[in-house]
């Protein structure tokens, strides 16, 4: 956005207005604060005194230094290690089935009546209610819980990808053809990279659908994982431990999104400059 | 001698009316021919089966091997750069020098890495001729390059056209609304109305042709006649190199 050439050629007296609302935005995202800051101290208030003891909810600060003692444990990281890689291995089945499925889909109109109907069926279903059959099915080991994140994040991918390709400028696939490409360069010059904006969309929303499918499956059943601390957390009523894990799950889904952000502004560098 | 482009009796209609009624054309190798015509007369649809993007519904069509089309809008890759567009289609001319070369044509060597979402319309429509150029093309077909233009650009990529055609010596059939185009850059101009060649005019005007030349105004008047355009001061000169083709 901030191109420094740009600002260089603006004159002082269009420059200056700029700052000053540049000034005023951070001062905004400070007062933001305020609000969530004071309701922290009101909650550490209210458990300071009793209003809300631990078994309901642990207060920030036992919350803050039950974090610490999990992570110097290593119990946490060790728990988060196994979790990221049932996300890792169900999100990369749906990427790779997701995007197949859309590129047949998509690419071809008998693949679109094969492929596209089921799809859509599925997608009706609220999937989170699959887990019993999963369970029936693969018994409780990885298997479910892998199963459950690949099925949950295959649709937006699918979704998204198959929109895309659709979406596809027709007159770019012509001045294509005008220059010579076969269906396989049309498809790698053309059809992909117009098509990827939209799957990076699905894939965003797809990781943030994962690791709601990764919570719910651990919930159920876990021997490992951060759905196992938070399981034995909950038959002793370590509120705190609960929390800290929570946490850990939306700083993952944060992290996460960030990482397809970043990859997102290299590969789409040429649509902002 | 056999001519580079020829066509017998092609046709090809939408739905019941036909917009290209059995056309007969040729041309030759190195010729500029200029196709006007009113909007929705079949100049598109003529220029889309020559450049083998649309089937005739019938006739004989023969065509070089070596084809580019530019169109209307400059239809680059929005996530290739400049470079990579012009040398899309066409192996190793990055490495061979080609696109450098293409560039050079274009004056567009100082923009090559650009993305082309950041180019200026007639930036974007350069390098788009460039991309056409690089395949080295017997036959450049070009569909209302210049018409989004401002008049300034487009009057500097009528000369450029013209420039590069002589330097690389492609057939050329240019569509264009733009009757003093046509009449400045042809050798040879052709009126589609009601799918037929209403009119053929070859022009032996020398260069560089100025509307303060007589016969080129005349012309200019003329054809402008013929496609429905009545002017204030319309004066009916006889071009003697202008035939009427009775259909
Ligand atoms: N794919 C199509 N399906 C149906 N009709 C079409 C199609 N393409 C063109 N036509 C019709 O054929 C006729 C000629 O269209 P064409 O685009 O060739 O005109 P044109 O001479 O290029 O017009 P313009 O100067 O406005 O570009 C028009 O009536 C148009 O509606
Ligand atoms: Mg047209």
């Amino acid at each position: 956005m901030a191109d420094p050439q740009r600002l260089e050629r603006l004159s002082e007296a269009e420059a200056k207005p700029v700052r000053r609302f540049g000034k005023w935005r951070v001062g905004a995202s400070l007062l933001r604060l305020l609000s969530p800051l004071a309701i922290l101290v009101l909650w550490q208030l209210a458990s300071l005194t009793g209003v809300l003891t631990p078994h309901i909810l642990a207060s920030p600060l036992d919350i803050a230094k039950t974090g610490a003692r999990l992570v110097a444990s290593g119990e946490l990281v060790t728990g988060l290690g196994v979790s990221f890689l049932r996300v890792l291995a169900g999100f990369a089945i749906a990427l790779v089935v997701g995007i197949a499925l859309a590129l047949a889909a998509g690419l071809s109109r008998v693949g679109d009546i094969l492929v596209d109907p089921p799809i859509q069926m599925l997608k009706a279903m609220p999937f989170l209610g699959l887990l019993p059959l999963f369970i029936l099915w693969y018994g409780i080991g990885e298997a479910p819980k892998i199963g459950m994140v690949a099925f949950g994040s295959v649709f937006p991918i699918y979704l998204t990808l198959h929109g895309g390709i659709r979406g596809v400028d027709r007159k770019l696939i012509e001045a294509g053809r005008t220059l010579g490409l076969n269906t396989f360069g049309i498809i790698r010059h053309v059809v992909i990279p117009g098509a990827l904006p939209s799957l990076l969309v699905g894939v965003r929303y797809g990781l943030s659908i994962a690791w709601l499918s990764l919570v719910v499956a651990e919930q159920i059943n876990a021997s490992s994982g951060i759905g196992s601390i938070i399981t034995y957390a909950r038959d002793f009523l370590q509120t705190d431990v609960i929390v800290v894990c929570l946490i850990v799950y939306a700083l993952m889904g944060l992290l996460t999104d960030a990482l397809v952000r970043l990859i997102e502004a290299h590969t789409l560098r040429w649509r902002s400059w | 001698m056999s001519a580079l482009v020829d066509i017998q009796g092609l046709s090809r209609s939408f739905g019941r009316s036909p917009v290209l009624d059995r056309i007969d054309l040729r041309i030759e190798a190195g010729e500029f021919v200029a196709l006007l015509g009113r909007s929705g007369s079949g100049k598109s649809t003529l220029l889309r089966v020559l450049a083998g993007l649309d089937e005739a519904d019938a006739g004989r069509v023969t065509l070089p091997k070596r084809r580019s089309i530019v169109f209307q809008e400059p239809r680059l890759m929005p996530w290739k750069s400049v470079a990579a567009n012009i040398a899309l289609g066409v192996p190793n001319a990055r490495a061979s020098g080609a696109v450098a070369l293409a560039l050079d044509d274009v004056e567009l060597s100082h923009r090559s890495e650009a993305w082309p979402l950041t180019l200026s319309g007639g930036e974007a429509q350069r390098a788009a001729l460039a991309r056409a150029l690089v395949r080295e093309p017997e036959l450049l077909l070009l569909d209302e390059p210049f018409a989004s233009l401002d008049a300034l650009t487009r009057l500097r990529m009528q000369g450029l056209v013209r420039e590069l055609w002589r330097k690389h010596q492609p057939a050329v059939l240019l569509v264009t609304h733009d009757v003093w185009e046509a009449v400045t850059l042809a050798d040879r101009i052709l009126v589609l109305e009601d799918g037929r060649f209403r009119r053929e005019v070859h022009v032996a005007l020398n260069h560089p042709r100025r509307r303060t030349d007589p016969h080129a105004a005349a012309l200019e008047a003329e054809l402008l006649a013929e496609l429905g355009v009545e002017q204030a001061d319309h004066h009916q000169h006889h071009n003697p190199h202008s035939e009427r083709i009775e259909p």
